[in-house]
């Protein structure tokens, strides 16, 4: 067994793993460590290469190029049915002319465990997954919701060293959504496997893991924490993909004890905090969230932009104003309303505001935009 | 509103004529398995049991005489009818299981195999589907003819070169009932049995093959019922066996008696009682499998056949 920096063994490795469908490159060199224990969530739009990933470990898929290593074993050639890990499926894929227990009890039964055994494990099993009394049905005679905790229970009654989940939320209306990712992080919390966690819906990532691999174009783009990831986006996709973002891009004029300052070529003095090279091109991201709009005039200081609304929208709490900037890059603004209701009644289409942040919430974003090239690029 | 209601009730009238004009043949070959010989027969005859009456002497048995069952009886006796009955029984039971195994294997071979050799194979399946029985049964004929000069232990014209004639056809259409749901069921399921630590062959048993039995079964019944009541490939590669068609055919030539009527009308009973139980235990397997929805029922196949 391998372990990394922190002392935690690592359940799953890749190294330069690479996946081809003819083509096209649906995995590219991608390496990543999956800890013990851990909910790790495979993040990206459709065709991004995560479910390829997962795959392959459960797998179904072999890589071209790169290791894929279980518990320490390179796992390449391995068949699927020799591998200590298992799969929740997307469409749950239960066997539809065996009842709940005998689905539940598949695996263990081609362990050889005996009858007995198999069916108290598989009844415990349900019990986890809070799903008890319908044991004997057929699983065309429940829900999505429960055919769901089926699924869950008839790969975790196995106990493997990894549960691989296949966007397993996918099929389920919102409140059931959510309501199952309570029970999902409950589950795992209270039987301590690795969750690997393939989704294309940031907001459920977010709420689960422990951490995020964000991938695109077959490539992991950021592996972080949920908090880093939205706080501190390394690129323009990753800033773009988790939440809402805008962005500004010009020249660094500036750049001293980890603070620099930006040039929009448009008349913006973006001031933020990072690690700027001087006289480079550098993009950075701002959170709707993190912009407040002033009313009246303010000089051209750093951080101030003056733009013309577009629209208004009340959001219950919150106030979502979409304004243009000179230039033509468009802000999306969100205040919270809380005593502020006379500053946004005086907020209208076709008014001209001032907006301004705080040099903390400028992210400096990794992937610079070329030289010379002005304009909002998302 | 008038107007809904004309229409449905002459919709509801064109679909009883449908059916009367399928069925009434059916009905009536049912009824004059009942018929007595006509009134100037018996008046001519002196014996205990009516049927007796030798064919030629019967009358004119295409009106109504009156009510017997005796037909049943003598039909039951006849020397030659029941043993081709028995052995075109027997010849369809062996294409039917011997057709479904080749098209269970083909379907599963086919529906994975590389691109380059399934279309040219698939081709080839089609072809024993579309071609001319009539041509089958003459390349039979000339085939098992020459075999046994070349083929030791090639059995001569008989119940064995019609049925190897007829599984030619059974299996390919076997292969096209059975590929159709296995391609439909998808491989997902299957995924799973690995998942689960269950290796090719145990899934195969575990998972694959009781999800395609309803598409086994319903190929089955239809190599059956194709191979037994085909005439024309027996009629060239029978030798001096005699199937339940040929037999018919040849006693339609001197007359025949009721009691064809009444074998007949003991075979359709069969049948609607066998395929009513199928009906009944493939819908039992469906509303216990549920969500899938299987096109496999030996009706929705009898529609493509």
């Amino acid at each position: 067994m391998t372990s990394d920096a922190g002392g935690a063994s690592v359940d799953i490795e890749f190294r330069s793993v690479t996946k081809r469908f003819g083509d096209l490159t649906a995995v590219n060199q991608v390496s990543f460590q999956v800890l013990q224990g851990e909910f790790l969530s495979l993040l990206g739009p459709s065709g991004c290469g995560k479910t390829t990933s997962l795959r392959m470990i459960a797998g179904f898929e072999q890589p071209d190029e790169g290791q894929i290593l279980i518990g320490g074993v390179d796992s390449i050639g391995t068949p699927p049915y020799r591998r200590d890990v298992n799969t929740v499926f997307q469409q749950y894929a239960l066997f539809p002319h065996m009842t709940i227990l005998d689905n539940v009890a598949y695996g263990l039964k081609q362990k050889r465990v005996a009858k007995s055994e198999r069916y108290a494990r598989a009844r415990e099993a349900l019990e986890l997954v809070r799903l008890t009394g319908r044991e004997k049905h057929r699983p065309s005679m429940l829900s999505g919701g429960q055919q769901q905790r089926v699924a869950l229970a008839r790969a975790l009654v196995n106990r493997p060293r990894v549960l691989l989940l296949d966007e397993p939320l996918g099929a389920l209306d919102l409140k059931l959504r959510k309501e199952m990712q309570i029970e999902l992080t409950r589950i795992q919390q209270q039987v301590g496997i690795t969750f690997i966690y393939v989704t294309h819906d940031q907001g459920e990532a977010l709420a689960m893991s422990d951490r995020i691999a964000v991938m695109s174009d077959g490539v992991v783009e950021q592996l972080d924490t949920p908090a880093e990831i939205y706080d501190r986006p390394r690129t323009a996709f990753v800033a773009d993909f988790i939440g809402e973002m805008n962005f500004l891009e010009g020249d660094v004029t500036h750049a001293e004890d980890g603070e620099f300052d930006l040039d929009t070529r448009s008349g913006i003095v973006v001031r933020g905090r990072g690690e700027a090279t001087k006289g480079r091109p550098a993009r950075v991201g701002i959170r709707p969230a993190r912009l407040h709009v002033v009313t009246g005039s303010v000089d051209g200081a750093t951080n101030t932009a003056h733009a013309v609304v577009e629209t208004k929208m009340y959001l219950g709490d919150e106030v979502q104003i979409v304004a243009e900037l000179k230039g033509g890059t468009r802000f999306v603004i969100r205040e919270q309303r809380a005593g502020t209701d006379d500053l946004h009644d005086a907020i209208r289409p076709g008014e001209p505001i001032t907006i301004q942040w705080e040099p903390t919430a400028p992210v400096l974003l990794a992937d610079a935009p070329a030289p010379n090239e002005g304009g909002n690029d998302d | 509103m008038r107007r809904v209601v004309t229409a449905k009730r002459a919709f509801t009238a064109w679909a009883v004529c449908v059916f009367v004009f399928l069925y009434l043949p059916i009905a009536v070959m049912a009824l004059f398995a009942f018929n007595k010989p006509s009134a100037a027969a018996l008046a001519g005859f002196h014996g205990s049991n009516v049927c007796d009456i030798p064919p030629t002497q019967l009358g004119n048995l295409t009106v109504w005489n009156g009510f017997t069952t005796c037909w049943f009886a003598s039909g039951l006796h006849d020397p030659t009818y029941i043993p081709a009955i028995v052995t075109s029984i027997k010849i369809g039971a062996a294409a039917a299981v011997v057709s479904t195994l080749l098209g269970l294997g083909a379907a599963l071979a086919l529906a994975r195999m590389n691109k380059f050799l399934r279309v040219p194979f698939d081709s080839l399946v089609y072809l024993t589907l579309v071609v001319p029985e009539i041509v089958i049964a003459v390349a039979s004929l000339i085939f098992f003819v020459q075999a046994p000069r070349y083929v030791p232990f090639f059995p001569a014209l008989g119940p064995w070169t019609i049925f190897f004639g007829q599984v030619v056809f059974g299996a390919s259409l076997a292969m096209l009932i059975i590929r159709a749901r296995f391609v439909g069921m998808g491989d997902t399921l299957e995924e799973a049995g690995y998942d689960l630590g269950s290796g090719r062959l145990s899934t195969f048993w575990q998972i694959t093959l009781p999800r395609l039995m309803p598409a086994i079964v319903a190929a089955a019944l239809l190599t059956f019922t194709f191979s037994f009541d085909d005439y024309v490939l027996p009629a060239f590669t029978n030798g001096t066996t005699n199937t339940w068609p040929i037999v018919l055919y040849s006693a339609v030539r001197f007359g025949i008696t009721p009691a064809v009527n009444a074998l007949a009308t003991i075979m359709l009973s069969v049948t609607i009682v066998v395929i009513a139980v199928t009906g009944v235990v493939l819908r039992r397997s469906r509303t216990r499998a549920g969500t899938d929805t299987d096109q496999a029922t030996p009706a929705a196949t009898l529609r493509i056949g």
